[in-house]
């Protein structure tokens, strides 16, 4: 790069990426965040201190080695810078995206407050991305076999983590899929503006070029239990996430154009529905869409709506927005691609027509009283306040727990009352002697970083396990 | 032979395809994993082909020996049309499973199937259990006209009595499967279970002529369902007044507990989108035909 930029130069204005304009991009499902070119990125990695200290590093789930790959990016050797965040996490397209770098690495730069921090995240994404296009992605080498054999339950985030960091160490490792798509929740539940498909599909078939084996339409805990497969694998890793939608238990949730976000998110995103009828999976939005939420997987639905095309998407979120668990940067995503935010406000009850269809929402105005046990300030109904929105669909997406199935078809796997699978923190161990579970199933709805540092962190436990090394 | 369960060698291929009626084709799918530990009651999602719908069926035979299960489908919308279209040899691009609750198969002594159209099938590995289990079956199979009757050989394999109806009187005794039921009531027959798999509104009037006599009664409900694995809910009934998810708690329930107005409801959500894909793949048929 000519007139490149002599290391450090913190006081350059942070660059926060191009992305796509909201009046156009409101209207397609392609990728929001266009990210850096070479010299954006250059020039963005000029500007890190490279802090012998790497708070940024430490504060990273994962431990990415941060200020090294981002001098690399800087001498324009994207491959080694590649190699270097693959030391520690095989998966930088996925994280560069999806990961809340505002609270890990970017909080933690001492740039943050003086000049706004070395954009990290847009960094470790265009040096994931810039290096599958090249084809300067490796695949990491593997240790030889050891003869052992591993099972994963499930083919998220947690899942890939474990059978990335085992086969490196020369297990044998089946990843088992319900679905016909590896991924999980990154597949089914966050949306291709945000996660393009390709992304992960490339990142499972590094895995199995690896030697990772993938099967995909087999639903353990139905299609077969833990206890028949620990016959066949030496130890089990359950990574089945948190699937299972919470209802509202509203009056009139059974209309028809009512949806759990998880249901409108995998007809849209998984099923491709918004190609129907190229595609063949149907959707049912009509004119007027209300989703409740206040979380990320709200903000996906309201966006996946938006881009259908309906004449309006209302947001019902029942405190204010300075409660909201969302990303900021997925909340400002959101409001300028015209999502209207009504805060303060809850839905009481549904109301549809003859046919059992939706047609609107009766809601109330809140108010914040005391903190409750989260710490938030709780929402209290104002009497008095109720009114009508019009809706023809509306989705619930106020959060999902542990998937229950293998949980109830597993004797002795013990559970919490959330019906989270109980495991002891440092090891990722159940109740059940050689199965290990973490991730979302473990956790909740947690998020995608959280879950790739629980499976780190059980394979080591595994591996240990296993070898005793 | 043994097949290896985990082996993506050869998956979801067509080993037998058969035209049962005009609409209705059975298929036999290599898929070791689904034979070797399928049980009556379960069901599993096909999709023909990337970009394809995911339809599920429950399972009529299975085979571990073969590694091969037997599904039967009925050409309604686009996707079952295309399923049907297929010759052996060719290949679903996915068949998952198995899934569901299993049917609990214990003594009950006499036990009633009433099956209505492409159900039949579905209904006919349930009686068999039940069978095999020692209980003597008696079978109630109702069709709109003779050639849309399938399996009524294998049905009348395994149970004492069979009893047809159909709409136009072209097989059995002109009239409904309720009317068969009725008739046997009548007779002073004595029934200690009735499953029942059909039509939903057909489910709905058998459990509503069964109900005066408390004979304990199970449909097998047939919900819109997308995952299939308890993730969507979209193919939530209500049952005795709670939610259940049919992919996971069922698809079986108790019959004189189940809303069947809501899911006749909910069952009718798409109804427009599938004329319109249907409508699309015909005229695109045809089209193809008129190139050659």
């Amino acid at each position: 790069m000519e007139n490149k930029p002599k290391k450090p130069t913190p006081a350059i204005k942070q660059n926060l990426g191009r992305h796509q304009d909201p009046a156009e991009r409101r209207n397609n499902f392609d990728e929001v965040a266009l990210g850096f070119g070479l010299e954006e990125a250059v020039t963005e990695a000029a500007r890190c201190l490279g802090c012998k200290s790497k708070p940024c590093e430490l504060a990273c789930p994962v431990n990415v080695k941060i200020p090294e790959f981002v001098d690399l990016v800087y001498k324009e050797d994207i491959g080694a810078a590649a190699s270097k965040i693959f030391e520690t996490s095989l998966f930088p397209a996925i994280c560069g995206r999806v990961c809340p770098q505002e609270t890990y690495c970017e909080a933690a730069c001492v740039l943050k407050d003086k000049f706004g921090p070395v954009s990290i995240g847009r960094l470790e994404r265009f040096t994931a991305d810039h290096a599958r296009r090249n084809g300067l992605i490796t695949p990491p080498p593997c240790a030889p076999d050891t003869g052992f054999k591993v099972a994963c339950v499930g083919s998220g985030p947690t899942s890939l983590a474990v059978a990335a960091e085992l086969r490196k160490l020369g297990h044998a490792v089946t990843v088992f899929e319900a679905l016909h798509e590896f991924g999980g929740v990154l597949s089914y539940g966050i949306p291709t503006f945000r996660l393009p498909r390709e992304v992960v599909r490339f990142e499972v078939a590094t895995l199995k070029k690896m030697g990772v084996r993938f099967l995909k339409n087999v639903m353990i805990g139905k299609s077969i239990t833990i206890e028949e497969l620990k016959k066949d694998f030496d130890i089990i890793y359950i990574g089945s996430g948190a699937g299972l939608p919470s209802p509202m238990n509203t009056p009139g949730e059974d209309l028809v154009g009512v949806y759990s976000s998880n249901e409108f998110l995998t007809r849209v995103n998984l099923m491709e529905a918004y190609k129907f009828p190229v595609t063949d999976t149907p959707y049912y939005i009509g004119r007027k869409v209300v989703v409740v939420g206040g979380g990320n997987t709200a903000m996906d639905s309201a966006r996946c709506a938006q881009r259908l095309g309906p004449d309006g998407v209302t947001l019902l979120y029942r405190r204010t927005r300075a409660e909201m668990p969302a990303r900021g940067e997925e909340v400002e995503n959101a409001m300028e691609e015209g999502i209207k935010f009504e805060f303060l406000t809850a839905p009481v009850a549904l109301e549809g027509d003859e046919k059992g269809r939706l047609k609107r929402v009766k809601c109330v105005r809140m108010a914040l009283g005391e903190p409750d046990a989260s710490g938030r300030r709780k929402p209290v109904p104002q009497k008095g306040s109720e009114f009508y929105i019009e809706a023809d669909s509306l989705v619930v997406a106020i959060g999902a727990s542990p998937n229950p199935v293998i949980q109830q078809t597993t004797p002795g796997l013990n559970a919490n009352k959330w019906g989270g699978i109980i495991v002891e923190e440092a090891t990722a161990k159940t109740s059940l002697d050689g199965i290990y579970a973490g991730g979302d199933v473990v956790r909740g709805g947690a998020t995608v970083l959280l879950a790739m540092k629980d499976g780190k962190n059980a394979a080591r436990e595994i591996h240990r396990k296993l070898t005793g090394n | 032979m043994k097949h290896d369960i985990y082996s993506t060698e050869g998956l979801y291929r067509i080993i037998e395809k058969e035209e049962l009626s005009p609409t209705v084709s059975r298929h036999v799918i290599y898929a070791p994993l689904i034979a070797a530990k399928a049980k009556a009651g379960h069901f599993v999602i096909l999709r023909a082909r990337e970009g394809g719908e995911r339809i599920p069926v429950t399972l009529v035979d299975w085979n571990p020996e073969r590694g091969t299960v037997t599904v039967i489908i009925q050409a309604i919308g686009k996707s079952t049309t295309e399923m049907n279209a297929f010759k052996a040899g060719e290949s679903f691009s996915d068949v998952a499973g198995p899934l569901g609750t299993p049917v609990e198969i214990k003594k009950y002594g006499t036990v009633l199937g009433v099956g209505g159209g492409v159900g039949i099938a579905e209904l006919y590995p349930i009686a068999r259990a039940f069978k095999e289990a020692g209980n003597r079956v008696i079978s109630v199979l109702g069709a709109r006209s003779k050639d849309l009757l399938i399996l009524e050989k294998e049905m009348a394999g395994i149970s004492e009595r069979v009893l047809v109806t159909t709409d136009d009187g072209s097989a059995g005794k002109k009239g409904l499967v309720t009317d068969a039921m009725k008739d046997l009531y009548a007779a002073g027959e004595k029934i200690d279970a009735i499953f029942t798999i059909g039509p939903v509104i057909m489910m709905k009037f058998v459990a509503e002529t069964s109900r005066p006599h408390a004979t304990p009664t199970f449909a097998s409900l047939n919900p819109i369902m997308l995952d299939g694995t308890g993730m969507c809910g979209g193919c939530r009934v209500e049952v005795g007044g709670k939610p259940r998810f049919a992919c996971v708690d069922g698809p079986m329930f108790d019959a004189h507990q189940t809303n069947f107005d809501l899911l006749l409801k909910r069952t009718a959500a798409y109804r427009e989108n599938e004329a319109q894909a249907l409508a699309r793949y015909a005229k695109d048929h045809q089209c193809r035909i008129g190139l050659h």
